[in-house]
């Protein structure tokens, strides 16, 4: 405000932008490029989020997010009786065929916008329509520039939208990858995500044990499968949580920016500058909001954002404060932007790069977040016998990851219970909570999408040519059978043929086996 | 902790076998954490939980209150879903002849309560409710369905 002057950093070495990143990963860190401020949206039908797409790249926006509805995200169609109906359209929109991801992207050049899709058990075969969807528009596949969550461990630990076993699940990434790597070197294959092991209840010191871990572990898989770490490692990123323990955050992204560097140096050979570097997206903490007084989370989310920012995050989606009730109003998620321009543009907090560095507390507790990932790293390899991927299939086998995040979240509630925790609004300072008693100011989703995705549907499937379908499905079976095929090709020739996604997913279940997770408490 | 660990009231007045909880989410929802605790508080306060999990329908939940002979069916919902899943869930206790009160918990607004309640749901619990309240919700709902019995308390 006063305007002195200030350097872009300060203190001793290794500085931003040096290995082993400690610090950033780039020399200037926001001088040089604000983080993205990107805001996760999305619901209703294809035609309804392809508005709101236009609408972003008219304000000049390039960047879209998809979210989509519970069916898409378990590859059950959204005339499936048993699984899908009331969830329809709900909490994302509803993508059937390749008919819905032509609505969704209709009069969008996808070689000019990158388009981030946050879907982890049927990414195949999303990727497989958005491509098929480039081709049918004339875009050549290499332009193509986006992300694809596709981090199909943590789903197994956490968020738990899985379709195949985990190994099968692990041969359909590596085929992704490898399909990337040859002919969309623009595309990022996979977004490792620790955001929903937090949300599940991990700790702090679990979420950068367990992410990394999981990171290793698709390492492993791709060189496994024949690749070059430094021809796919620099088009990995990673997605972390930002929690209310403000320091402990800080920590766990400097200790990750480390240990992935020199864990990618040292253990998998990466020489490539961009293999070793962390970037990340951040998302404030959904469960840290309160349902009670819910204009406090305003306060909560700032300080997360503030948390992500000190933390050196690439970008950053911070939470509305009315989650804890509902989908978020178009207010709360403008509130929600509006937060983050405030740190961004107000704070001055981008001015310098880390300057939190040098602090004998961040840097003791960065120290401590690496330590205690290293003991998952230590237990991991002793699971799986020197690797980290047969450590963390092991682990899911045999519960080692629900029962660590089960543990965490219980003894997170406890502490709530017995007072030694302070949530404000929960535990204490409880007067004031005039919670909006009559919804009225609530997003609620009609049942008008569901019935018109039906419709929708009924039209494709009527006009297709079952033989062809049916001719496709055939092959992706014969192809999920063979080790040595990738499964990316034929699944293109299916969406072309207008197969629905759970058609392809029941042809792939055939063989792979649907996962039925061990109920444990 | 204390508070958790109240174990002989675990059982209603009017009956001495501690009380034996069904808990599941129905369809496609994936938020899990919520379950998993309550059903760690539920044990803690000496009651008998058959957690089912993730992905059950009102078929799986019905087989288990059944076979496990359980007296109250405690569903997590976070997905919005609650004003149609709650009536399915109590046409088919309903349908199956049986008397068993339902608890819902999760993400539901304050608003919604006085309808799901209507709809034969017996108590909402919120985020954030704490182990007593959750244990008192439960056993609360087992004694209301315990109708004319004699309850002392």
């Amino acid at each position: 405000m006063s305007g002195v002057p200030v350097d872009p950093v300060y203190g001793d070495g290794p500085l931003p932008g040096e290995f082993p990143y400690t610090r950033g990963i780039y020399p200037e860190m926001y001088r040089s490029r604000l983080w993205t401020m990107r805001m996760f949206a999305g619901f209703g039908t294809a035609v309804d989020t392809n508005g709101r797409f236009k609408e972003i790249l008219r304000h000049g926006g390039t960047g879209l997010s998809t979210a989509f509805d519970m069916p898409t995200l378990m590859g059950r169609d959204s005339d499936d009786e048993v699984w899908s109906a009331g969830e329809v359209g709900r909490a994302g929109v509803a993508i059937d065929t390749l008919a819905d991801m032509e609505d969704l992207f209709a009069d969008i050049d996808l070689g000019s916008v990158s388009t981030s899709m946050t879907i982890n058990g049927p990414a195949i075969v999303a990727l497989a329509q958005y491509i098929a969807v480039a081709d049918k528009t004339g875009v050549d596949r290499a332009t193509l520039s986006g992300t694809i969550q596709n981090d199909i461990l943590k789903e197994y630990q956490a968020q738990k939208e899985y379709i195949f076993p985990p190994r099968p699940s692990m041969r359909i990434v590596t085929d992704m990858m490898r399909f990337t790597t040859a002919g969309m070197p623009r595309w990022h294959p996979v977004s490792i995500s620790g955001y929903h092991i937090r949300e599940a209840g991990a700790t702090a010191a679990q979420e950068l044990g367990f992410t990394l871990a999981n990171g290793f572990a698709y390492v492993e898989a791709a060189q496994a499968a024949g690749l070059d770490v430094d021809d796919f490692a620099g088009r990995l990123s990673f997605f972390f949580n930002s929690h209310s323990d403000f320091f402990e955050e800080i920590g766990k992204y400097r200790a990750a920016r480390r240990i992935w560097a020199t864990w990618m140096r040292q253990r998998y050979g990466a020489a490539s500058e961009r293999s070793l570097m962390c970037r990340f997206h951040t998302q404030t903490a959904g469960v840290s909001l309160t349902a009670q007084q819910p204009e406090i989370n305003i306060a909560r989310v700032a300080l997360q954002a503030l948390a992500g920012a000190l933390g050196g995050t690439q970008s950053l989606h911070t939470d509305a404060y009315d989650e804890a009730l509902a989908l978020p109003t178009e207010k709360a998620a403008r509130i929600a932007l509006r937060t983050q321009q405030i740190v961004a543009h107000e704070t001055g907090v981008a001015n310098v790069a880390d300057p939190l560095g040098g602090s004998a507390y961040v840097e003791w507790m960065t120290d401590e977040m690496e330590r205690r990932a290293t003991e998952i790293f230590d237990h991991l390899l002793e699971l799986g016998g020197g690797s980290i991927l047969e450590g963390v299939y092991e682990g899911i086998d045999n519960g080692y990851f629900v029962g660590q995040i089960a543990d965490s979240a219980y003894r997170f509630e406890r502490e709530v219970n017995d007072g030694t925790r302070i949530i404000v609004g929960v535990n204490a300072f409880t007067e004031g909570d005039d919670a909006d008693q009559d919804g009225a100011n609530l997003l609620r989703i009609e049942q008008d999408t569901e019935d018109f995705q039906l419709k929708r549907l009924a039209a494709v499937k009527q006009a297709r040519d079952d033989g062809a379908v049916n001719r496709s499905l055939e092959l992706v079976r014969n192809e999920a059978e063979d080790p040595g095929a990738n499964l990316v090709p034929p699944i293109i020739e299916a969406v072309n043929a207008y197969a629905t996604e759970g058609e392809i997913c029941d042809a792939l279940a055939s063989v792979f086996g649907r996962y039925v997770e061990q109920a444990i408490v | 902790m204390t508070d958790m660990a109240d174990g002989p009231q675990a059982a209603v007045a009017g009956r001495t076998a501690p009380i034996r909880v069904v808990l599941a989410k129905l369809g496609l929802d994936g938020h899990d954490r919520g379950l998993k605790v309550v059903a760690r508080m539920l044990r803690d306060a000496g009651m008998e939980v058959i957690y089912l999990g993730l992905r059950q329908t009102t078929d799986t939940v019905i087989a288990a209150v059944e076979q496990e002979d359980a007296d109250v069916i405690g569903l997590s919902m976070h997905n919005a879903g609650h004003l149609a899943l709650a009536p399915r869930i109590v046409q088919a206790v309903s349908d199956a002849g049986l008397d068993v009160p339902v608890v819902i918990g999760g993400i539901v607004p304050e608003a919604d309560v006085s309808a799901l309640k209507e709809m034969g749901i017996s108590a909402v619990l919120h985020p954030g409710a704490s182990a007593v309240a959750v244990g008192e919700a439960v056993r609360e709902a087992v004694r209301g369905s315990l109708g004319d019995r004699p309850v002392h308390d």
